[in-house]
């Protein structure tokens, strides 16, 4: 798999003096692991501080990975999954999607903007969406500043 | 007398309830004056912090210590009954997960001095006068223990050798844990590994006689909202019970008495955050039907918005324990834009 070495590699250097995010994308393993690859492999233009984690499905995230990820300093963290009625394994998406709901509500009682955590659906022929969608949670996350945990 | 134990038993940040808990074993207490000399336990017998300082370090059997360290006096007496005893026991959900007070992590020292001695409509104090570590008299200078910001668990302090965990521990854990001490006194029988929990491997749902069949669940309610069937499970009924995210050990008495677990053994071994397991079965147990794919992430977050509070319905008693421990503060910085 060619794609997300981009993002295996450790990112980039900023540009000096500007802040950049860490992003986790955790990518389930039959659509949005793909479509991060098709964006890669077309050669998508795109951000390179974010780390991709494959699981097999999105469900597979438990939501102890997402709070030890904002633990560990991450300053962003994107749950992609098949899109509804699309799941291989038929319904782990629908509690993903349950999850990732609740979670953003416990994650804005712990003090954090709950837009630091963003569920999204992106197939294996969705390169373009897969750009956009790390286009725009990178910004998201960039106007948020850095995770509070880590700013003492 | 000398062939005793030596059994310490102190309150940090606690209410009161292990202390209790230990005067509850009933007659079994007549056994534990018969192999210990209590040495220190402030709610039960008179005993002087500068006795226990002027004891020989490991003197002390056995410390059972309950409530969590919040103040620098938890902290101070902690440390000191650590450094005099073989064996430290982290006694009580409070020691061991922060517990209720634990909860105080969702807030501040300012915040809850401000809201208890001038905030609250009771109170009548004009010049705003607020608890002071050290205060000037004319008779001399007076100290209080400084309240911390953060709400810490015994073992997040000092170093611990077995956890007793409960709200308060049962008889049944305790008196296995001095059965256990005793022994190992009186016959040399040896002691757990060290780190053990003194209470099952299991989950809840293991010692929890109800019946447990399909969950799916429409909604969730509150035990006061509809009449709870004492046979079935109580999550398949749409209450929130954290027994499925809950070490077992207690006896599932709660349940017996038809009420929902709240989560007090803390999670399992395997388990890092109790709260956040229980919030992903908790959703998972949500009903999916043919319209699911036609719902919008609105919709979802409306459905899962029925659950009115998770940190305090989902870490209750485990917030200074859990991964993220205590609230944040987002600091939104001006962002620097490229030029």
């Amino acid at each position: 798999m060619s794609a997300p070495q981009a993002a295996h590699a450790e990112p980039k250097a900023a540009a000096e003096g500007e802040w950049e995010p860490k992003l986790i994308v955790f990518c389930c393993n039959w659509c949005s692991y793909a479509g991060a690859d098709l964006a890669g492999v077309s050669r998508l233009q795109m951000p390179t501080n974010f780390r991709v984690i494959r699981t097999m499905c999105s469900a597979r995230v438990d939501p102890e990975f997402v709070l030890r990820a904002f633990a560990s300093g991450a300053d962003g963290v994107l749950v992609l999954g098949c899109h509804p009625a699309d799941c291989h394994y038929i319904g782990g998406n629908y509690r993903t999607r349950r999850r990732i709901a609740l979670l953003r509500v416990l994650l804005e009682q712990y003090g954090f903007n709950p837009d630091r955590l963003k569920l999204e659906w992106v197939s294996a022929s969705e390169g373009a969406k897969f750009q956009k969608t790390i286009k725009e949670f990178n910004e998201t996350v960039k106007e948020l500043g850095p995770n509070p945990l880590t700013e003492e | 007398m000398s062939n005793k134990i030596k059994l310490a038993h102190y309150w940090g940040a606690g209410c009161g309830g292990c202390d209790v808990a230990l005067l509850d074993i009933d007659e079994k207490i007549l056994g534990v004056a018969e192999i210990a000399d209590i040495v220190f336990w402030p709610i039960a017998v008179d005993g002087k912090v500068k006795d226990i300082e002027a004891m020989p370090d490991g003197s002390i059997t056995c410390t059972l210590f309950n409530g969590a360290v919040r103040n620098s006096e938890n902290e101070h007496i902690a440390k000191l009954l650590r450094k005099k005893s073989a064996l430290m026991v982290s006694f009580g959900s409070c020691a061991c997960y922060g517990g209720i007070p634990g909860l105080g992590n969702l807030t501040n020292r300012k915040e809850i001095l401000d809201l208890v001695y001038t905030g609250l409509p009771t109170s009548d104090n004009v010049e705003k006068v607020i608890p002071q570590p050290a205060t000037h008299t004319k008779d001399g200078e007076l100290e209080l223990p400084v309240l911390y910001d953060t709400v810490l668990t015994l073992d997040q302090v000092v170093d611990v050798d077995y956890y007793m965990p409960g709200c308060p521990p049962t008889t049944n854990l305790i008196n296995e844990f001095l059965g256990i001490v005793e022994k190992h006194v009186k016959e040399g029988a040896p002691l757990p590994p060290k780190g053990a929990v003194i209470a099952s491997q299991k989950t809840l749902c293991d010692e929890c006689k109800r019946k447990k069949s399909v969950k799916k669940i429409d909604r969730v309610y509150l035990p006061h909202e509809i009449p709870i069937d004492p046979e079935k499970c109580m999550l398949e009924q749409g209450i929130i019970c954290l027994g499925s995210s809950t070490r077992a050990g207690c006896g599932a008495k709660c349940l017996e008495g038809n009420q929902p677990c709240r989560g007090c053994m803390g999670p399992t071994a395997e388990v890092l955050d109790q709260g956040g397991s229980m919030l992903s079965a908790l959703a998972s147990v949500y009903k999916v039907d043919e319209k699911e794919a036609l719902l919008t992430e609105e919709n979802i977050a409306e459905l899962m918005a029925q659950v009115k509070d998770p940190m305090g319905t989902f870490y209750c008693y485990t917030m200074p324990k859990s991964i993220i421990k205590r609230k944040v503060v987002e600091k939104k910085k001006p962002v620097k834009k490229e030029a």
